[in-house]
């Protein structure tokens, strides 16, 4: 039988590949992808009437969604906090906090992205499987941050991926991140109504 | 019939569930023995000395925060007795107690984040964790009182700090002290004797005396090597010679070392945070009449403490303008990591990852 | 208490034991010639009296006619610290030996100065960018970068 063998390359030539890559980011990743903003806050209620179907997927999507936390700082402690017994976030149903991307709904950001972290960051959002979210939390994941003029950071994760919500603060408290979950919820029950094809996804 | 196997190199890679942060590990394996280490490290690499180049000296105080974040008053205290070192000036009394009682409460902060990430890593799946973070919310509960904030502080001013305490701050912390001797006890009991747990660590990832000094390791890492060097003891700052406390240190350089030394020092703080509230002066200034646009003479001056990981350091230049000429930050967690070829070539996979556990990494401090 | 020791004294006997090797010293510190550094890490770290067994802190500095690197050592059984420095001339190639074999302390903290300043060590057993990645132009903490 005969056994195929994957081109095997050596550390250092794995190295000048990521390089590579990282140079041809800084050079495309030049803009900000548009935000997708027409969820503003409207009457739910008054759109037509929901079929069984599509009120019971939006309801259950809603309502189960599993995230990945994409934990890179001291963002990321508080989101450990959320989870914790004080705020609790299984409550709303996000219970299963685990980090790998094929059983994820929503990718949570929290931290700073460099330019080195980056083709991490997109390789692990494109092994997302649809209909998938992300929420950039906190100043450095929104916008650079403090460290904006440096020589090594993204200036917002908008650069890589498109993002859904925005949650500000340095760090935001767990309250905070509760809120932009549940505007999440709301996004996305708009989001079946709109757009029913995304039901039978 | 023997099987062919050969070498082959297995990525850990900066995106999972135990590296504690952005860390990559390159592995060279032959079956489930590893074979050789490479720690990639540069993920978060914020350039954090070139930033601070271009601010004032107070504005980079909320910079050194975000440097080791799980104990950020720490880090404000040693840049800030590096700039009052460089300059001169001596600060109150009653802010250098605030000071050493928020230091010892992140110490115990830090290491029961570390304990708890430790067992988590052994396979007691989140469980410690969470029985930590029920007295740690305590202990934010303090700093959100006295600052309001709840994770990165910038408490600390050159030549003091920026405001004083309220005055419900010490009952609360005086309840603090007299019940966390009880929850620490109850920590221990309930991990000490488990056969999985023992099995797991003794005997795991040993780092003999001569290579812990070679490296440069510093904190409880050289201390449970054997090593009796805590630059509390040893080269006393601020106001430490005036506390009785002792200084922990194990015999093998295991694992399980590690974990205890860490255990230990938490009572040690307590101790030191009952002395240092009753010998605390009732009223008096706490802050700094230091100018917003502060100029140091010039010059160059290396200011160090005893953080929770190990021994922090600020190496400022200063030609006598409102921003230094360079900043240093030395970082104890990327010494200690040098220790990491030693202490897992011969072991398995699944040890890897409770012997990078036992070193308590913080990635904002490694890579700046 | 860490005392620093006294660099005048400390600058006789480095001298005594391998002439031409100490350039200055000032109060706080001692610089040595970057060629006789090899040896005389060997000696702070053998001689009876002196042993200075524990590199701490290793930087460097870029003054724009120079680059000074900076060594502090501390001697766990006597309890004293001592601040080395020495000089790399040249924006192109500045070059000076490196300590690994004597402190192992030394390698990441070389690594890095190499990365983010330019300077090489020769005698590194791996002398590669660590904090950035590979392909990155130029050296980000120089004063002239941007």
């Amino acid at each position: 039988m005969e056994i195929i063998r994957p081109e095997v390359s050596t550390p250092q030539e794995a190295d000048l590949a990521e390089g590579n890559l990282i140079n041809s980011f800084l050079e495309t990743c030049t803009s900000q992808y548009p935000d997708p903003d027409k969820w503003l806050d409207e009457e739910i209620r008054r759109n037509v009437l929901l079929t069984t179907v599509d009120a019971a997927v939006a309801w259950a999507r809603q309502r189960s969604i599993f995230p990945l936390i994409f934990g890179t700082a001291c963002c990321a402690f508080e989101m450990i906090a959320a989870s914790g017994p004080r705020f609790d976030l299984s409550r709303f149903g996000m219970d299963i906090i685990r980090f790998s991307p094929r059983q994820a709904d929503v990718m949570l950001i929290t931290g700073t992205i460099t330019w080195k972290m980056a083709t991490a960051a997109r390789m692990i959002y494109d092994q997302m499987p649809e209909p998938k979210w992300v929420i950039a939390i906190g100043a450095c994941a929104i916008s650079g941050g403090t460290f904006r003029e440096s020589y090594s950071v993204v200036p917002g994760v908008n650069h890589i991926m498109p993002v859904d919500v925005y949650v500000p603060g340095c760090p935001p408290r767990p309250e905070a991140m509760i809120h932009g979950i549940n505007r999440l919820h709301a996004k996305i029950v708009k989001g079946t109504i709109d757009n029913p094809n995304l039901a039978l996804k | 019939m023997s099987i062919k196997t050969e070498q082959f190199y297995l990525n850990v890679g900066p995106q999972h569930p135990s590296t504690h942060g952005v860390f990559r590990l390159r592995l060279s394996l032959d079956g489930e023995v590893v074979t050789d280490v490479e720690p990639i490290i540069g993920y978060l690499h914020r350039g954090i000395e070139k930033l601070a180049e271009s601010r004032t000296y107070t504005q980079i105080i909320p910079l050194t925060d975000r440097l080791d974040y799980l104990a950020s008053m720490t880090d404000n205290v040693a840049y800030c007795m590096a700039v009052e070192k460089l300059a001169g000036i001596k600060i109150p009394e009653r802010a250098e107690y605030i000071r050493v009682i928020f230091s010892e409460l992140m110490r115990i902060s830090s290491h029961m984040m570390a304990v708890g990430f430790y067992l988590n890593d052994c396979g007691a799946f989140f469980t410690p964790v969470l029985y930590m973070w029920r007295e740690r919310e305590k202990i934010i509960d303090l700093f959100d009182m006295v600052c309001g904030q709840r994770l990165l502080y910038n408490y600390m001013r050159v030549g003091g700090v920026s405001q004083d305490i309220p005055d419900e701050f010490l009952p609360a912390i005086k309840k603090f002290v007299a019940e966390m001797p009880r929850y620490i006890g109850e920590y221990n009991q309930l991990i000490k004797q488990n056969e999985i747990f023992l099995a797991r660590s003794k005997g795991v990832g040993i780092l003999p005396k001569e290579t812990a000094v070679n490296i440069g390791a510093s904190g409880p890492v050289l201390r449970a090597s054997g090593v009796k060097w805590d630059i509390r003891k040893m080269d006393p700052y601020s106001i430490y010679d005036r506390f009785d406390f002792e200084v922990p240190t194990g015999d093998a350089g295991d694992c399980y070392d590690r974990y205890w030394v860490r255990i230990q020092e938490m009572t040690q703080s307590l101790r030191i945070i009952e002395q240092a509230i009753s010998q605390m002066p009732a009223k008096g200034p706490v802050g700094s009449d230091v100018p917003q646009f502060f100029r140091p003479p010039p010059g160059e001056t290396y200011g160090y403490i005893e953080a929770p990981k190990g021994n922090l350091g600020f190496y400022i230049v200063s030609d006598g303008s409102i921003a230094p000429y360079r900043l240093h930050i030395y970082p104890p967690t990327l010494i200690n990591i040098t220790a990491l070829k030693d202490m897992m070539i011969g072991w398995k996979v699944a040890d890897l990852i409770i012997i990078f556990g036992s070193m308590d990494v913080v990635l904002g401090e490694i890579d700046r | 208490m860490t005392v620093a020791v006294n660099t005048e004294e400390t600058g006789k006997k480095i001298e005594e034991a391998i002439p031409g090797s100490v350039v200055s010293n000032d109060k706080g510190s001692l610089t040595v010639d970057s060629k006789a550094l090899a040896q005389v890490s060997e000696f702070l770290k053998n001689t009876p009296g002196m042993e200075f067994d524990y590199l701490t802190v290793l930087t460097a500095v870029d003054y724009l006619g120079y680059f000074e690197v900076i060594y502090r050592l501390v001697s766990l059984r006597n309890n004293q610290s001592l601040i080395l420095k020495t000089r790399a001339y040249g924006r192109e190639n500045p070059a000076v030996p490196s300590v690994t074999g004597t402190w192992r302390a030394a390698y990441y903290q070389e690594r890095e100065i190499f990365d983010l300043l330019g300077i090489k060590f020769e005698g590194h057993p791996d002398l590669r960018r660590l904090l950035l990645w590979e392909g990155f132009t130029g050296h980000p903490l120089r004063r002239d970068y941007l």
